[in-house]
């Protein structure tokens, strides 16, 4: 799932202050399941909102919504009523999604109410690790499906730096370093010797050093 | 047999070479780098010029390394690859080449959250082994990542580094055969406190024949008190220093801490010396190189 967590409330006020009608609109995907913008967090946040411009003698109607996916079009119109009576949208979709609300409604002020964080999993109940980098080009059939260019902090590509001890990353003691865990991956597959082969420098032509990307599937063209 | 720099010519005639280090200034002042020339000068075959270390913002390793060459003082220039993507490090290769620099230790680079501007984004476009990879490249096939011809390529004494200390200890010597494919014509270690580890290593990579393709430089650091041991055992990353070394330093009286460490130091150079597979030693003495003279005498080896 794509990650987010909700912006500092007083980040958001400042935000939507300017207006006198408020959208708050979630999402029911990811950021549903990571607990920043989904159904539940959309109530929480209008609460918080309507009680902070109460304190403040400020008049702001804050109207409350939640789609099933922001980065669809056909859920995105289910939104277009309430959007057209408000005057901004406050999105707790991930960046996908605001920057779609702001394709489709072009003359309406699109505001993000979460910071995106990563592409990754919820490891435990509460705690999202961070997995994958979106690269465009796919080794970890390589390195044991462990990938060291989203988790090793320095993207090595062909073995751990000298910080790695007792299986944690020199650069906070919890996170773990990739390669280790990639080694030990390797060991129990019976694979380690794999690791003596060179890899060579990466073509980041696929990742977001080649520009924005876009993913065209002629077959799906209509 | 082709010699790449002085390093590598005192290497392959199996003498023991002494290469020190010498951290540029946080600023312009190049007095500051002629005082460490001056401290070093006769004593070391080469001086490693730091890039960048700990992720803190200094004069640039290219320039302070010229200033090393202009007096005489051979320079092995650092190169990490946290700030540099492929196109600025192949540049800097060919300019430093240019600019009389022979030797290059090629470094992932400590992460730069460590550093002063841990806002920094970092590169990590190629890692240290696709650096080598590429030094290499260029001396042997004339030849840039892009296999363009090079008007003149660089041909440096190609250096790497390896943690003997750090985890996973059975993968360090995989890596260190890596590193020697990769094209590493010698290594600096990482200091060494932890003699039976760093031995057992020595033991493993000669039984595969390693210490026949590279040069071993030993790395050691003289200790300047028992506060600093204890600092660089639980903050520095990588660094393995036993109880009984800090015990050791912790023995006697704050005045002669640091005599103790050079102490230490030397007992460790004694055995790096009689070490089969070692070809050298690196010696480490951060901020205080005065210790450096007084090391390399009294381990007599000048």
């Amino acid at each position: 799932m794509i990650t987010a967590s909700q912006k500092p409330i007083n980040e958001i006020i400042g935000l939507v202050e300017p207006y006198k009608k408020v959208l708050i609109l979630g999402c029911g995907t990811c950021v549903k399941t990571c607990f920043a913008g989904g159904e539940d967090e959309v109530a929480v946040l209008a609460s918080a909102l309507r009680l902070s411009f109460k304190k403040m003698a400020r008049s702001v109607q804050i109207e409350e919504m939640t789609i099933e996916r922001q980065c669809e079009n056909e859920f995105i119109q289910e939104a277009s009523e309430s959007i057209k009576r408000n005057d901004a949208i406050l999105s707790l979709a991930c960046g996908a999604g605001v920057q779609a609300l702001a394709k489709r409604f072009v003359k309406d002020v699109v505001l993000p109410g979460v910071n995106t964080t990563f592409i990754g999993i919820q490891e435990r109940p509460g705690i999202f690790t961070e997995e994958c980098s979106g690269c465009g080009n796919c080794g970890l059939a390589t390195f044991g499906g462990v990938c060291p260019v989203t988790r090793c902090a320095k993207k090595l590509l062909n073995g751990p730096c000298g910080g790695s001890q007792k299986g944690v990353c020199e650069i906070h003691p919890d996170t773990p370093c990739a390669w280790h865990l990639i080694i030990e991956r390797l060991t129990t597959l019976g694979q380690l010797d794999s690791l003596r082969t060179y890899i060579p420098p990466k073509n980041w032509n696929t990742s977001l050093s080649g520009g924005p990307r876009k993913l065209v599937r002629e077959d799906h063209i209509l | 047999m082709k010699t790449f720099s002085r390093l590598h010519e005192k290497l392959s005639q199996g003498q023991f070479a002494v290469t020190s280090e010498c951290g540029p200034p946080r600023g312009a002042n190049k007095e500051v780098i002629d005082k460490k020339i001056n401290l070093l000068n006769g004593y070391v075959d080469a001086v490693n010029v730091t890039d960048n270390q700990t992720a803190i913002v200094r004069m640039s390793s290219i320039a302070a390394s010229v200033h090393l060459v202009a007096a005489g003082l051979e320079p092995v220039m650092q190169m990490v690859v946290r700030d540099r993507n492929r196109i600025a490090i192949q540049s800097d290769i060919m300019g430093a080449y240019s600019l009389g620099i022979r030797n290059i230790l090629c470094l992932s680079g400590d992460h730069q959250k460590f550093g002063s501007q841990p806002d920094a984004m970092n590169v990590f476009d190629i890692d240290s082994m696709n650096l080598i990879r590429t030094v290499r490249d260029m001396r042997e096939t004339g030849k840039d990542m892009s296999g363009f011809d090079l008007d003149v390529a660089p041909q440096m004494f190609i250096g790497a580094a390896a943690n003997p200390f750090a985890d996973p200890f059975e993968y360090r010597v995989i890596r260190l055969a890596k590193k020697i494919d990769a094209g590493a014509d010698f290594i600096q270690t990482q200091c060494i406190y932890n003699m039976d580890r760093f031995k057992e290593w020595i033991r493993l990579s000669r039984e595969q024949g390693l210490t026949e393709k590279v040069y071993i430089l030993g790395g050691v650091t003289p200790l300047r008190s028992a506060g600093m041991a204890r600092y660089m055992k639980n903050k520095v990353a990588g660094m393995d220093i036993p109880d009984d070394i800090i015990k050791r330093m912790d023995g006697v009286d704050k005045k002669s801490q640091a005599d103790e460490g050079i102490r230490i130091c030397l007992e460790t150079i004694e055995e790096l010396k009689e070490l089969k597979g070692v070809s050298g030693v690196h010696i480490m003495a951060i901020e205080w190189e005065e210790a450096v003279g007084k090391i390399v005498k009294q381990a007599g080896l000048k």
